[in-house]
């Protein structure tokens, strides 16, 4: 259903650009007389400037992506490399555990990643790593100033964005799911 | 099992088939009466195969069209029709406008129930009509998945199938979106080792059975069943009985969902990061068509792709498995000048003013048949401008009754039509033995063989005045060699091979060469260029279309006109 | 001996020719530098950030509170900026056509340096006229040599030997040909009403009779948009303008190549300015009072005045860079073409017949 919008030709005053013009002067003049008093947020450090003294984000910001641990301290990452598909810089890169690697360190889901990188130089922070976890195991967290001295040092592992992820408490659902098939020990055959 | 079997005779012309008139969603088609069942017969049309003649696919998990149709799964569940006939007269019944009245199929106890048929063991009748859109056969496919979902663990984000599963394909076409299930889920067994390359996982399992057909009546290895009743039902092999046949893997393609899984391939790529790459089988004769898949110039998978000229849908394990060596660490990668590494011109210029200057006769080549048909072709070149003798070396396995043959060389027919080796591959060889321990021949080029397995020794190789190789991975016949010149592997260059059955199949590139590694074809140009035996051209495409040209066994041939099922030459 | 030479006409000249010369370009140089300095900051507090506050040289900062208030302002900024430009690697492609590539960044800023010289920044210092060169024809020149700011521009973006550049190239030399002619014609009116093309003497005139933009308003508002464009700046920007073409006609340019086309641009934007302040405010005179001066004191404080006016238009330039969003290229050569060109023409029969309707 398309809407046709009304689209009014200007006047003549308005095509002599003058309102637009005198609009842009007051909009640029309050904010230098707001800035020149000190009234801009820029200005109101208290302490110092940016470097000196660090910008508190909002609640709800999204910095970088980390990944995290669950409450009884496990992984929650499974491999399942969708946010390396979905990733728009290819920032995120996954090992998955192959065939002869340790699958899994936890007693639950039986896979996790044998190496998670993420390349915070390619990050864009855009979230949807975060938006397409199926086991919410990363997170875009509060960090947005990242810095290294080279490359290879602003290529973060699993190690560090495990340890800078902290943790966060989710539903278990790994968990439940082998709690829920320990109760079950009707099954008739046992194959192993 | 006739069709199924790629060394049977191709079957001649099946005769015409009468023609039926059904409608599939009100549209009216003409199908054909029979239609080849899994083993080739004709058998009645059914409304799976009308469905898929008119355009309309039905969603199915048992069925296959190469396997014996088991009706279990009941995904394909259709509403139809049929012309109502009256008792009395046995006339058809009429509307008002002449044309025949439908009685829909409902349940005779419920009779405004419609009454799905599943559409792969139904077959049609004349006038028949199909609803396979209509919202009664949406309703029946979206129960149907409920119910396969009732213990089904929904572990997609650990599960290789995760991309290619028709269960979550279907889900998402036909399921509901959301469960009623509040139940907990019957939970079974997973990751159970069924042998040497097969992992079961029975929580994944939907019990569609195709694993267990496909080994019965496929690969003739009655090993797999269902055991247990009801929702513990479990897929299992005999006590004590690995399932370890050379066709498993075959299994873990046919697996519509994430049960059946490949050890090797566990854990170790998602499905949608492979790139897809047509390409041939090199570890035997058949040449069984395969799909590569491969990631950033990592080979991850071979899969079987449907050739039914050569291999069905299926391939064996050995063939499959048959791939890490092009990744292999130790693999050539420089060119080597007397053991120290130059570059491809300054080898290139070097070899070809020996070979030129080499008076005719003291200079023989062995070639390989793993090597594409066109490289043979320009070797037969060269050759033929050095007059020097030429062979290939055979290689033999055991046949078996499926997919194996016995001659392990992917392209010794094409060796021979090119005109390397005579009609027995390898009888050369002894001939350029002697002639090197008599000493007429003082140089030799070898392509992607060792020749000290195949009865010239080291001892000769330390006579030559000039030994030339070409391979892929070092062996002693490299390491011996004045000039190491690195090729490729099948799976970083194209080009094409002549299987058993003298059919011309060609493959195409996955991944890039390793190091200063380059198909042999852009090397022979050059060489062939500075021996003065002329110019060729550079692309694949060209090359195979001069050979065309050249080499009578290929006459009339076209690389656009072999497509990628091939076409079949006399040998 | 040495009153000999001074009351020689000729040595006077030339001496004071030169020194005058060398203090205007240093003035110039430093306004061009601060000019810089004064769009940042002044960018940043409309935009509500900070600018540049982080500069200081090593000892600066001992001074109590002078050194941190003047490291606050980024006093220092301009210096280490010149000093980044020196040091930074002066990087030329190999495919671009090396001699144009090279003058093209002079091209660009000698013209804006030659306006200066025949402005009349002050009226009289010790009985020495406070201009450069005292043409009869001044305006004429100006023009003359403001055309000749184009050839660097197109120049550097068709040696650069790519596209982006190429375009930017492109696009000033069809905006600055366009609108030359607006500008040109402006001024025919002022010319009209003052009766002289000698910019002094155009001064003077103001100074009798009152500032000429209160006279010829429409001339100034045409003269004030055609200086945007001709300096290439915002709104008119479009040779450079970084959302499609990178950086335009610089966009191959590194270190003092750069800062040549850098400085060009704010040389351009002060010479408009004084040209403006010429033309139209009264120069070096206040409204409605003032002649030449016949003490020193009156000098220093003409040409105070004149640095004035000139640093409130310079301001202006900036602001409406940081205020309005850039033109179209078609809106562009509209307003040019369909709007100013008729609009001072008008003024020009007008102004014409005013005249001479005063003087029957």
């Amino acid at each position: 259903m398309t809407k046709v919008v009304d689209r009014k030709p200007l006047t003549f005053y308005e095509r002599t650009y003058l309102p637009t013009l005198l609009e842009g002067l007051k909009v640029t003049a309050r904010h230098f007389m707001r800035s020149v008093k000190g009234g801009n947020a820029a200005l109101q450090l208290g302490d110092g400037y940016y470097p000196e003294v660090p910008w508190q984000v909002a609640e709800g910001y999204r910095g970088a992506p980390y990944l995290v641990r669950d409450q009884d301290g496990n992984t929650k990452c499974v491999s399942c490399q969708l946010c390396e598909f979905v990733c728009p810089p290819k920032a995120i890169r996954i090992t998955p555990p192959g065939a002869d690697g340790v699958p899994a360190d936890r007693p639950n889901a039986e896979k996790m990643p044998r190496e998670f990188e993420i390349n915070m130089l390619r990050c864009i922070f855009c979230g949807l790593c975060q938006e397409v976890c199926p086991e919410e195991a990363i997170f875009l967290q509060k960090h947005y100033s990242l810095t290294g001295l080279t490359r290879e040092e602003m290529i973060y592992d699993k190690e560090r964005l495990l340890q800078l992820g902290g943790v966060h408490a989710g539903i278990q659902k790994w968990k439940h799911k082998l709690e829920e098939a320990r109760e079950q020990d009707t099954f008739p055959v046992k194959t192993d | 099992m006739s069709n199924a079997a790629p060394n049977a005779p191709a079957p001649t012309a099946p005769p015409p088939v009468e023609k039926i008139r059904i409608k599939v969603d009100g549209r009216e088609i003409e199908v054909p009466k029979t239609m080849p069942d899994w083993q080739g017969r004709p058998q009645p049309t059914t409304m799976l195969q009308a469905c898929h003649l008119a355009g309309n696919e039905v969603p199915h998990y048992c069925y296959h069209e190469k396997l014996p149709v088991a009706g279990n799964c009941r995904m394909c569940l259709v509403e139809f029709g049929t012309p109502m006939m009256d008792p009395a007269t046995r006339k058809p019944v009429l509307e008002a406008d002449g044309s025949p009245r439908i009685a829909r199929s409902v349940l005779p106890y419920e009779p405004q129930t419609p009454r799905g048929a599943i559409a792969c063991a139904t077959p049609i009748s004349p006038g028949m009509e199909l609803y396979p859109s209509s919202p009664a056969t949406r309703q029946m496919r979206e129960a149907v998945l409920e119910s396969l979902l009732v213990n089904h663990p929904l572990d997609c984000p650990i599960c290789d199938q995760a991309g290619e599963c028709k269960l979550q394909e279907y889900s998402v076409e036909h399921g509901s979106g959301t469960s009623r299930f509040v139940e907990a889920k019957v939970h079974k067994p997973k990751a159970v080792d069924l042998g040497p390359r097969i992992v079961l996982d029975d929580e994944r399992c939907i019990l569609c059975t195709r694993c267990v057909r496909f080994t019965k009546d496929i690969a003739g290895d009655d090993a797999l069943g269902i055991v247990n009743r009801g929702s513990y039902n479990t897929i299992a092999t005999f006590p004590g009985r690995p399932f370890d046949n050379n066709y498993t893997l075959n299994t873990v393609d046919l697996c519509p969902v994430g049960a059946l899984t490949s050890k090797d391939f566990r854990f170790k790529m998602r499905v949608w990061f492979l790139k897809e790459t047509r390409s041939v089988c090199t570890s035997c004769a058949t040449g069984c068509n395969i799909t590569i898949g491969s990631r950033e110039d990592t080979i991850h998978r071979y899969e079987p792709r449907g050739n039914d000229a050569v291999n069905g849908p299926w391939m064996c394990d050995q063939g499959r498995l048959n791939y890490r060596w092009i990744g292999r660490s130790d693999r050539l990668r420089d060119v080597l000048a007397n053991g120290a590494k130059t570059t491809w011109k300054a080898a290139v210029d070097a070899v070809a003013a020996r070979l030129a200057a080499a008076p005719s006769g003291s200079v023989a080549i062995v070639a390989s048949a793993r090597q594409t048909t066109e490289e043979l072709h320009l070797i037969k070149k060269l050759a033929d401008r050095l007059g020097a003798p030429t062979d290939s070396v055979p290689r033999e396995g055991e046949a078996d009754r499926l997919l194996v043959n016995a001659d392990r060389n992917p392209n010794t027919n094409g060796a021979r039509l090119t005109g390397i080796s005579f009609t027995e591959a390898g009888i050369r060889l002894p001939g350029i033995a002697d002639g090197i321990r008599a000493g007429t021949i003082r140089s030799l080029v070898v392509f992607g063989e060792d020749v000290t397995q195949h009865g010239i020794g080291a001892d000769l190789l330390a006579r030559l005045e000039l030994l030339v190789a070409s391979d892929i991975l070092p062996n002693a016949t490299t390491a011996a060699a004045h000039y190491v010149l690195p090729g490729c592997a099948h799976a970083e260059k194209r080009g094409t091979f002549v299987n058993a059955k003298g059919r011309v199949q060609r493959f195409l590139k996955a991944v890039e060469p390793k190091g200063d590694a380059r198909p042999e074809a852009e090397f022979l140009r050059e060489l062939l260029a500075g021996t003065g035996a002329g110019e060729v051209p550079a692309t694949a495409e060209g090359l195979f279309n001069a050979m065309a040209r050249e080499v009578p066994a290929f006459a009339g041939l076209e690389w656009a006109a072999l497509g990628d099922a091939g076409v079949n030459v006399p040998v | 001996m040495l009153d000999q030479l001074i009351s020689d006409p000729t040595v006077r000249f030339v001496a004071f020719g030169t020194l005058k010369i060398l203090v205007v370009f240093g003035v110039l140089m430093t306004f061009v530098a601060y000019a810089v300095l004064v769009e940042r900051k002044l960018s940043a507090l409309i935009q509500d950030r900070v600018g540049p506050n982080r500069t200081a040289p090593p000892l600066v900062l001992k001074i109590p509170v002078l050194g941190k208030l003047l490291q606050g302002w980024g006093i220092f900024q301009p210096m280490a900026d010149g000093v980044k430009f020196f040091l930074k690697e002066d990087f030329t492609p190999d495919y671009v056509r090396k001699v144009y590539f090279w003058i093209a960044p002079a091209i660009t800023v000698i013209p804006a340096l030659l306006t200066i010289a025949v402005i009349p920044f002050g009226s009289r210092l010790g009985g020495e006229p406070m201009v450069i060169a005292d043409l009869n024809v001044g305006i004429l020149y100006t023009f003359g040599i403001v055309s000749l700011g184009v050839y660097g521009i197109v120049l550097a973006g068709w040696s650069s030997n790519s596209k982006y550049p190429f375009l930017g190239g492109i696009r000033s030399s069809a905006q600055m040909i366009s609108y030359e002619l607006a500008m040109g014609m402006s001024v025919v009116s002022v010319v009209l009403v003052t009766g002289d093309l000698n910019l002094g003497k155009i001064v003077e005139f103001q100074a009798a009779h009152g500032w000429l933009v209160f006279y010829q308003p429409l001339a100034f508002v045409i003269f004030l948009v055609s200086a945007f464009a001709e300096t290439n700046r915002l709104p008119f920007d479009l040779p450079e303008s970084e959302s499609e073409l990178v950086g335009g006609y610089h966009t191959e340019y590194s270190s003092m190549k750069f800062a040549l086309f850098f400085m060009g641009e704010y040389a351009n934007m002060i010479a408009s300015a004084a040209m403006m302040v010429t033309l139209f405010f009264g120069g070096w005179s206040l409204p409605f009072v003032g002649a030449p001066a016949g003490t020193w004191l009156g000098g220093l404080l003409h040409i105070g005045i004149f640095l004035a006016k000139m640093i409130v238009l310079v301001l202006v330039f900036i602001w409406v860079r940081w205020m309005l969003p850039r033109f179209r290229y078609d809106q562009l050569m509209d307003l040019g073409w369909r709007r100013f060109i008729p609009l001072a023409l008008a003024n020009i029969v007008v102004t014409a017949l005013v005249l001479a309707a005063l003087k029957s």
